[in-house]
């Protein structure tokens, strides 16, 4: 872990904006695939970037200050029932799109903070669990708020997201949108992570206690990673509720928090790089298995053991982020 | 009103004798691994549909001294499956961190949940009662023989299990184990072995709560393990876990407070609050129980260490 270690001077600009290049290649090769992809498949890779998305998020809190947080899908529903609710028949309120958008996601980072200020006194397991019960209670909310939510039938008929005349209706819409988010959530996660307050949740990981020790607020910062994480989730649901134009209380079980949890931990923890491709796997995996039909998930549950057997830590090494990569670049 | 409140505390007892009976195998691989054996959870409905299987294959359904016989081989076999995910799934992680073993744990449940899926089918089963049927009237409240007989296995097997890991050479060992790994192999001990162990006892008392449950419920579906699961280690938590005494006392209380709190919450919020938040009441009780007393209720004090991933990210 000592290699993960910040050192002190920052890479230098040109650096940074070289790797930037290298790394926007990713979503340009996105959305040049995605022109040629018919729906189905382009709906599939919507779905791989906004769990990108959500593990980008999640990763602060799990990754960055490792504090694990099971019940990461409260936020995203908090973000995807602020749009059901603000920009459909429900109520009649038709808000736009990227009103909702801010709404949502700072909601979901109100809630984040809210929820974290009793519940990070705990550690390790234990906030694991308590974040798991919040996650359900969110869900039993919303599953009898009958008046609210419409309970277990959820909200159909949500507005058509608008941004300044564009509409978006088909999956190429979203994949733009999708990708522009994605952008924006990992220069901000990177820039994070490189932060004093990324050093300072590193320390809170390796060690809470001597973290305190050199005059870290170990609650304020954990607070904040909460808050931020949850922001991003947050976005994250009200992009899926405008995606699918419905939302339900199954759509957000606590299995869902388990697939972003996986989808950080299968590629790699602490590193944006393996949101990346942990949700390229988490959600490739399940569609490739699809002519297997009922034995989808046995074998899904199956390929998660063995890879996480194999590779306990992770596919890519925490060492091996943006910041290895941009140094790798600069020769430096 | 008397009879009212008899008659809850009769169904508290049912309810909590199956938690408890699950509790013990969450807190006893908690206890020496400190990992939350997600897995815990499908086993107990595997039990159940063993005990299906078996009470269709032996032709012994609805018979008292069948139950014991099916009871008897579902522990064993369950048992053994218990020990087999163990080997294949935990074993090769120990040492590595704790997240992994409990990432591995959640694909196991997945893998029993759907396999069960796979053999007995999607939709709920109609399960035959391997209990003796009858009913007494208590003072107005009325308790059913299969209630009774809940009861009296659970508190048989938990007696047996206290007295063996209390007054047993197998059990001290089991328990050296789960206070110091370490020392325990120094003085001699597999620690191997009584891991192996809690992993044959541990699912095998949860399969026994699947077989009373849905023999209780008449139903059994292979989706149930998941929030009876939770609410189970929910009691486990309660007593403090790694404690036996304290998941049956967990189990129990639990019982109770869902009981009680879901009869008279519509009642008290005049039906503002409805039966269909029984399941908040749980984890409630879980977010309250560990913010204020971690250590749960019979625990010992939570040492920093058993509760910090030091070194695991």
């Amino acid at each position: 872990m000592t290699s993960d270690a910040p050192s002190l001077q920052p890479a230098a600009p040109l650096h940074i904006w070289r790797g930037a290049l290298v790394l926007l290649l990713v979503p340009a090769a996105a959305l040049v695939v995605g022109q040629f992809l018919p729906t189905y498949p382009l709906r599939i890779l919507d779905m791989i970037l906004l769990y990108a998305i959500l593990g980008l998020g999640l990763n602060i809190v799990v990754g960055y200050a490792g504090l694990l947080d099971l019940g990461f899908v409260a936020f995203y529903a908090i973000g995807a029932y602020a749009y059901a609710l603000l920009a459909s028949g429900q109520f009649d309120i038709h808000l736009p799109f990227w009103l909702v958008l801010i709404i949502g996601s700072a909601a979901a980072g109100v809630a984040g903070v809210l929820l974290g200020i009793p519940v990070l006194r705990l550690r390790g397991d234990y906030l694991a669990i308590v974040t798991l019960g919040f996650g359900e209670i969110i869900r039993v909310l919303m599953n009898n708020l009958d008046g609210l939510t419409n309970g277990p039938q959820g909200i159909a008929r949500i507005d058509e997201a608008r941004i300044f005349g564009w509409t978006l209706t088909d999956p190429l819409d979203f994949l733009y949108l999708l990708v522009a988010l994605l952008i924006v959530v990992f220069l901000f996660v990177w820039r994070v992570q490189e932060s004093t307050l990324g050093t300072a949740l590193s320390a809170v990981r390796e060690d809470q206690d001597a973290a305190r020790g050199c005059g870290i607020d170990t609650t304020r910062v954990k607070l904040v990673a909460f808050g931020l994480s949850a922001t991003i989730g947050g976005a994250g649901g009200v992009i899926f509720a405008a995606m699918q134009r419905f939302v339900s209380p199954e759509s957000f079980t606590f299995w869902e928090s388990l697939v972003i949890v996986l989808v950080i931990v299968v590629g790699g923890l602490g590193n944006p790089f393996g949101a990346l491709l942990g949700a390229t796997i988490l959600i490739l995996i399940p569609e490739l298995l699809r002519a297997y039909a009922d034995y989808r998930l046995l074998l899904y549950g199956m390929a998660l053991v063995v890879i996480i057997l194999a590779r306990p830590r992770g596919l890519i090494s925490r060492d091996y982020g943006p910041r290895w990569l941009v140094r790798k670049l600069g020769g430096g | 009103m008397g009879s009212l409140i008899l008659q809850q505390t009769i169904n508290a007892l049912t309810v909590g004798s199956i938690y408890a009976l699950i509790a013990l195998g969450y807190t006893m691989v908690y206890g020496v691994l400190r990992l939350i054996n997600f897995a815990h959870s499908e086993l107990f409905t595997a039990g159940a549909f063993i005990g299906l299987g078996l009470a269709g294959a032996l032709g012994v359904t609805g018979h008292p001294m069948g139950g014991i016989i099916v009871g008897l081989i579902t522990f064993v076999v369950i048992g053994l499956v218990g020990v087999s995910v163990e080997i294949v799934a935990y074993r090769p992680l120990r040492g590595t961190s704790r997240l992994a073993p409990m990432l591995s744990a959640l694909g196991m449940a997945v893998v029993i949940q759907n396999a069960v899926m796979l053999i007995a089918g999607r939709r709920p089963q109609i399960y035959p009662s391997f209990l003796p049927s009858g009913i007494i009237d208590l003072f107005g409240a009325i308790i059913t023989y299969k209630q009774i007989t809940i009861f009296l296995v659970a508190v048989i097997l938990m007696v047996g299990l206290e007295l063996f890991v209390n007054r047993t050479n197998l059990g001290v060992r089991i328990r050296a184990v789960a206070e110091n790994a370490e020392t325990a192999s120094l003085v001699g001990i597999n620690p191997n072995m009584a891991i192996s162990l809690i992993f044959f006892i541990g699912p095998g008392l949860g399969a026994v709560a699947g077989i009373l449950y849905s023999s209780f419920y008449g139903v059994a579906s292979f989706t149930m393990g998941f929030v009876i699961g939770m609410k189970a280690f929910t009691a486990a938590i309660l007593g403090g876990i790694g404690s036996i005494p304290g998941a049956v006392l967990g189990g129990f209380l639990l019982g109770a407070i869902e009981t009680f709190a879901t009869a008279w919450m519509p009642v008290l919020t005049g039906g503002l609050i409805g039966t269909e938040y029984r399941d908040i009441f749980a984890f409630s009780v879980l977010v309250l129980i560990l913010l204020f007393r971690p250590a749960g209720l019979l625990g010992e004090h939570v040492s920093e260490e058993t509760m910090v991933y030091k070194s695991d990210f």
